[in-house]
């Protein structure tokens, strides 16, 4: 790597986060109130119940990638609509108005269709969630590319969901900590960017895509080295 | 790292320990009490044990206070209890005088603590009235309900809410508990303690012994229920479960390990029900163990072959979190926690009758595979979710939150 690449790069500063779960107070028991509260929630809650549950307490064996398919297969008893509504794929919306809208979209459509999905009623409520998200500076650096494999099997899953995950929401170009900073070092890592891209956060624990993140760059600056 | 620290790294790894140096290094110094109503019995104390000390050695000053009172005080505090759970009985207003007198009386010896603390955790009803008799606190007070407070009699949450509403912030277990309260209502699950005698690793000569001592016939089959004489607890649905499960496993044996609190004075009165219950079968065995038993605890847990926690209402159910953590799926009751911590098919069953519970062992007692699949599955589920360093954790970024009045995100220095 050319010593101008370095001078132009800054060090990869490594940061921790923390997560807690506040409750709203917003309960649905049907599909309407759902729709409502979706529509009135706070942001970040729509984000909680995409996102939330890679950091918090929960199973990592869900059927469906977020709450809100979730609950409409488990409680509410609407399997086409979880389906639909489990295909939405959050990293494709930057803007969360324009994940809000979609799952209104989607909603809107089902109640449209089907008029028995107005009646249907969980005896478990949805409840909306949000969080609190404590973000820490380990004090860790990186300076070369190169330390990656050694220093991300260390990593804690919060420091995974920080870089990996919550970067998403903070990047103009919805991508993570790792791929940006790979930017700054030029052409040479377009390759493992892709690769690290096609690495999908969904349906995984944390300490799953911690060790795919360990995979793809172990195994991309080893064949770069040779 | 310290003694305690290095020994919880030993289980939970070094970055769940590092990770909670970086969140006190932020809280180093600051005065914090925990108050609850018993030293020893039930989870709130078992977690305070070590939580505490665990906080002092990241370098905050953490005490932990308990308040007294007389029998008229408990009566009201177990009738509160009763009533968060849904139980529709109105507190006679004797009972109610001496609860409020003895929040007093404790206040006068503890008030000067918790005025100058930087934070106060006030665990559960009987502790609560302490906020608003100690007008000088500096510090912020965050009310912690370890009860299932979904559906609460409404006179009595009516009564307890004027003392609650002004805490800076409280605390759920889960956020179906959460409760219409003009403040952040943050959601905690509780959790266990690895290294506690209750879950420790015994060796095989020790399990073999209690084993012997109760009369247990360690090469048959048995369930195993732990948790107080308690009519929520279900303990008679837990007989009528197991007999319905002889039927096709005449080898089961069932034990039913209680313990008392020194706040619960309606033990007494459903242990006799679930003697008669019981009647004089050999293989039901009713152990009444002193608070202290935890070895004891852990070896029958570590011995049975499913656990059962048929709840009809809980907080959580730690005794659930128990059985998973020695690799035993539960058979659970389907409500509060315990929905949180068994998955159908993946650590036990939830179940809403006896004789659902029934049929889950009979699956299970047939199916051994699947026990031994799902008990695997169980003790990994605790080691990432509900241990005490996640508990601790959870507190930690609560009062950094809190401290920066952060509302959404906070990052820190």
């Amino acid at each position: 790597m050319s010593t101008d690449k370095e001078s132009n790069t800054h060090p990869f500063s490594i940061k921790d986060c923390a997560l807690i779960a506040i409750a709203t107070g917003r309960r649905a028991y049907t599909l309407t109130e759902l729709r409502n509260h979706i529509r009135d929630v706070r942001l970040d809650s729509i984000y909680h119940h995409f996102w939330g549950g890679l950091l918090g307490v929960g199973f990592e064996e869900l059927e469906f990638n977020n709450d809100f398919a979730n609950w409409c297969r488990k409680h509410l008893g609407e399997p086409a609509l979880a389906e639909q509504l489990s295909v939405i794929d959050p990293v494709e919306f930057t803007d969360l108005e324009g994940l809000r809208r979609e799952l209104l979209d989607i909603i809107d459509e089902r109640l449209d269709s089907n008029e028995i999905s107005y009646f249907l009623r969980s005896s478990r409520a949805f409840e909306f969630t949000r969080s609190l998200l404590v973000i820490f500076d380990t004090g860790r650096r990186i300076t070369l590319p190169q330390e990656l494999p050694s220093i991300l099997p260390d990593l804690s899953t919060g420091s995974i969901f920080y870089h990996f995950i919550d970067a998403r929401r903070r990047l103009k170009d919805g991508s993570d900590d790792f791929r940006f900073w790979l930017s700054s070092w030029g052409e040479d890592y377009n390759d493992l960017r892709r690769r690290l891209a096609g690495i999908d956060p969904f349906f995984s624990s944390l300490s799953q895509v911690r060790e795919e993140l360990t995979r793809v760059c172990s195994e991309f600056l080893t064949r770069e080295a040779i | 790292m310290n003694g305690l620290l290095e020994a919880y790294a030993g289980v939970a790894g070094r970055q769940v320990i590092s990770q909670l140096h970086q969140l006190a290094d932020h809280l180093k110094g600051m005065k914090v009490v925990h108050v609850n109503s018993t030293r020893v019995g039930g989870g709130v104390a078992e977690i305070l044990e070590k939580l505490v000390p665990l906080s002092n050695e990241l370098g905050l000053d953490t005490s932990w206070e308990v308040i007294s009172g007389d029998d008229d005080f408990y009566q009201c505090t177990k009738a509160m209890h009763n009533a968060l759970q849904g139980h529709s009985e109105p507190i006679d207003q004797r009972l109610l005088d001496a609860y409020e007198q003895t929040n007093r009386d404790n206040a006068d010896k503890m008030r000067s603590q918790l005025e100058e603390a930087d934070f106060v955790f006030i665990h559960d009803p009987q502790p609560a009235p302490l906020f608003s008799l100690c007008p000088g606190r500096r510090g912020l007070w965050v009310w912690r309900c370890h009860i299932d407070a979904s559906r609460p009699f409404r006179p009595v949450w009516r009564y307890l809410r004027h003392y609650v509403s002004d805490y800076n912030a409280s605390i759920f277990s889960l956020p179906d508990f959460a409760q219409d309260l003009p403040h952040p209502q943050y959601i905690i699950p509780p959790s266990i303690d690895p290294l506690s005698d209750k879950n420790i690793e015994l060796p095989q000569e020790e399990i073999d012994e209690v084993n012997e001592k109760f009369g247990i016939a360690p090469h048959r089959p048995f369930l195993l229920q732990v948790s107080r004489f308690d009519r929520f607890k279900d303990p008679v649905g837990v007989i009528k479960a197991y007999r319905l499960s002889r039927k096709f496993n005449p080898d089961l044996q069932l034990v039913l390990a209680g313990g008392t609190a020194t706040d619960d004075p309606e033990g007494e009165k459903v242990l006799d029900e679930v003697k008669t219950a019981a009647g004089d079968d050999p293989d039901i065995k009713i152990l009444l163990l002193p608070p202290d038993s935890h070895r004891t605890i852990n070896a029958l847990q570590r011995a049975a072959h499913i656990i059962i926690q048929k709840s009809i209402k809980e907080g959580f159910g730690l005794t659930a979190t128990e059985g998973l953590w020695k690799g035993k799926p539960v058979i659970g009751g389907d409500t509060g926690g315990i929905r949180l911590q068994v998955i159908n098919y993946h650590t036990g069953f939830l179940v809403n009758s006896p004789e659902g519970a029934a049929l889950r062992v009979r699956y299970l007692l047939h199916r051994r595979d699947r026990l031994e699949e799902m008990g695997a599955k169980s003790r990994k589920f605790v080691l990432e979710n509900f241990l005490l360093t996640r508990h601790l954790r959870e507190y930690l970024t609560l009062m950094v939150g809190l401290l920066h009045k952060a509302d959404y995100r906070i990052e820190l220095g």
